[in-house]
């Protein structure tokens, strides 16, 4: 379970984005969050990415209340969440080749050397091509990023996904090809999902159920 | 109605280029003028000690001021000495402590900066009311402060630059880590279990490196103006070992007397490379300014 109790979060403590949110994401479910843009939704998003550390509330992780956030995370908590961005240029390091971007993530958890297999793994997951992966993002479209970045996102095998409008910048066939993807890997694995986005259409489609801003939190 | 607009647009066009080429021309002049003194300076002080057989400390009292001329190009100072020899090792002392110091102090900066930024929160406001406590204090005062508390030599030199000129590398490299902390990429390192000190040297240092660098660059004749003040003021080198500073000093009592050349040349010599690596910096930064590498992207 993913459970998000009461949490209130935002960048002033006098001014919070998100008021008193609730939402639970069971194993294997997907739950698509609606909701017009600037409502806070992101910011929801990296609180239960553990990357925000909410004012007041808490969040817990199968069963386990998160005491901390970002690095005070412990790595496991952390790694059991995988993140996709809305916008894959600034979720990008730009001097990483989509090679290391991907790998990055096995690198930094001490997975050096199954990292080269596991890349090409991931590579096709998400359909990328070889020659892709030895170009830098500046010579890679926004599509063929942000599938790189959705397996940059897969490569330590999370329990949970959270996607953060993660189509919203791309054309309709990358947006099918990517949620595929993702679909994919949750039939394999039975990851939970948190999308959150304002396309209705794309979230009843994608989604077990889809709840709106106002259901989850206050004003 | 078209053609009345191609007119119109017409002779604008072609002014607008030739504007922009002169300028553009005038850059290149510029960055070639610069790269060629810094060659012959980096050159002369390489090669010139090891290839020439004459002995710079060599005295020659019969020929003391003697005005410059074809023996001794620069001339001579109170005591015989070819200034042009004297010139050139002075250069390389000076050289020396400028990019030692330099490094030096990029060094602790980039490392103080990064870490105050990395780390945020109290540390950090910590670390940078240090900064400003000690940038309030004059920094020539300070160096020479540290300067005494040693035997006169080039390493306190060094120190006492080192030491003084690290605080504003710090507040550049802390703002760029600042701004580059909030992307997304980071949060991408963070979700992906990369510990502080990992995002810290993969992803944060290279960002700020073109930025650090080119605050060394500039900081290597600061720091070759330091080494002649305080050298200058008899606090830095011994007067035996020739720098910039010690010649300008030791010909302070003959330029009184009408001898200009023993003050001209050590000056000009610190004030050239000066000028020429600001001109090399300001090519570096267009080339690293973010805006012209997008319109190149593009």
């Amino acid at each position: 379970m993913l459970e998000l109790r009461a949490v209130t979060a935002g960048y002033d403590r006098r001014a919070p984005v998100v008021r008193d949110a609730h939402l639970t994401v069971t194993p294997g479910e997907a739950v698509g969050l609606l909701g017009p843009s600037g409502c806070g939704k992101s910011t929801l998003a990296r609180v239960a990415a553990l990357l925000h550390r909410p004012d007041a509330g808490e969040v817990v992780l199968d069963g386990t209340p998160v005491r901390g956030f970002r690095h005070r995370a412990p790595r496991e908590q952390r790694t059991a969440i995988g993140v996709v961005f809305q916008q894959p240029r600034l979720a990008a390091d730009p001097r990483l080749r989509l090679a290391d971007l991907i790998a990055e993530p096995l690198r930094a958890t001490g997975r050096r050397a199954s990292a080269a297999d596991r890349v090409a793994e991931l590579a096709d997951t998400v359909g990328l091509t070889p020659d892709l992966l030895g170009r830098r993002p500046h010579e890679v479209s926004d599509g063929q990023l942000q599938r790189a970045c959705l397996a940059r996102a897969l490569a330590l095998k999370p329990r949970w996904l959270v996607c953060d409008e993660m189509t919203a910048m791309l054309d309709a066939s990358t947006t099918a090809a990517l949620v595929r993807a993702v679909e994919d890997y949750r039939a394999s694995t039975g990851a939970g999902l948190l999308s959150v986005g304002h396309d209705r259409v794309l979230l009843n489609r994608w989604c077990d159920r889809t709840v709106p801003w106002e259901a989850v939190a206050a004003g | 109605m078209t053609t009345e607009a191609d007119t119109a647009a017409g002779p604008a066009a072609p002014e607008w280029r030739a504007h922009d080429a002169a300028r553009r021309s005038t850059h290149v002049l510029r960055l070639r003028v610069s790269a060629a003194l810094v060659a012959v300076t980096v050159l002369a002080v390489l090669l010139v000690p090891p290839l020439v057989q004459l002995d710079q400390q060599a005295v020659d009292l019969a020929a003391k001021l003697e005005p410059p001329s074809w023996a001794h190009p620069f001339g001579t100072d109170d005591v015989g000495r070819d200034l042009l020899l004297r010139c050139v090792y002075g250069l390389r002392v000076s050289l020396l402590v400028g990019v030692v110091a330099a490094l030096t102090a990029t060094v602790i900066g980039t490392a103080v900066g990064a870490a105050a930024g990395a780390l945020g929160g109290w540390a950090d406001r910590l670390v940078m009311r240090l900064v400003d406590t000690l940038s309030s204090v004059p920094h020539l005062l300070l160096g020479i402060f540290i300067v005494a508390m040693f035997r006169p030599g080039v390493w306190p030199v060094v120190i006492s630059v080192a030491l003084t000129h690290w605080l504003s590398t710090a507040r550049i490299v802390r703002a760029e880590v600042l701004s580059l902390r909030s992307r997304p990429f980071v949060d991408a390192a963070v979700s992906g279990g990369a510990s502080r000190w990992r995002v810290t040297v993969r992803h944060l240092l290279p960002g700020v490196l073109p930025q650090a660098g080119l605050a060394a660059v500039l900081m290597v004749p600061h720091a070759m103006w330091h080494e002649s003040a305080l050298s200058f003021l008899g606090l830095g080198l011994p007067t035996h070992t020739a720098s910039l500073g010690t010649l300008i000093q030791g010909a302070r009592g003959s330029l009184l007397a009408g001898q200009w050349w023993p003050t001209l040349f050590p000056g000009l010599f610190l004030i050239l490379p000066t000028l020429a690596v600001a001109g090399l910096a300001g090519a570096w930064r267009e080339r690293i300014n973010p805006r012209r590498r997008s319109e190149l992207m593009l």
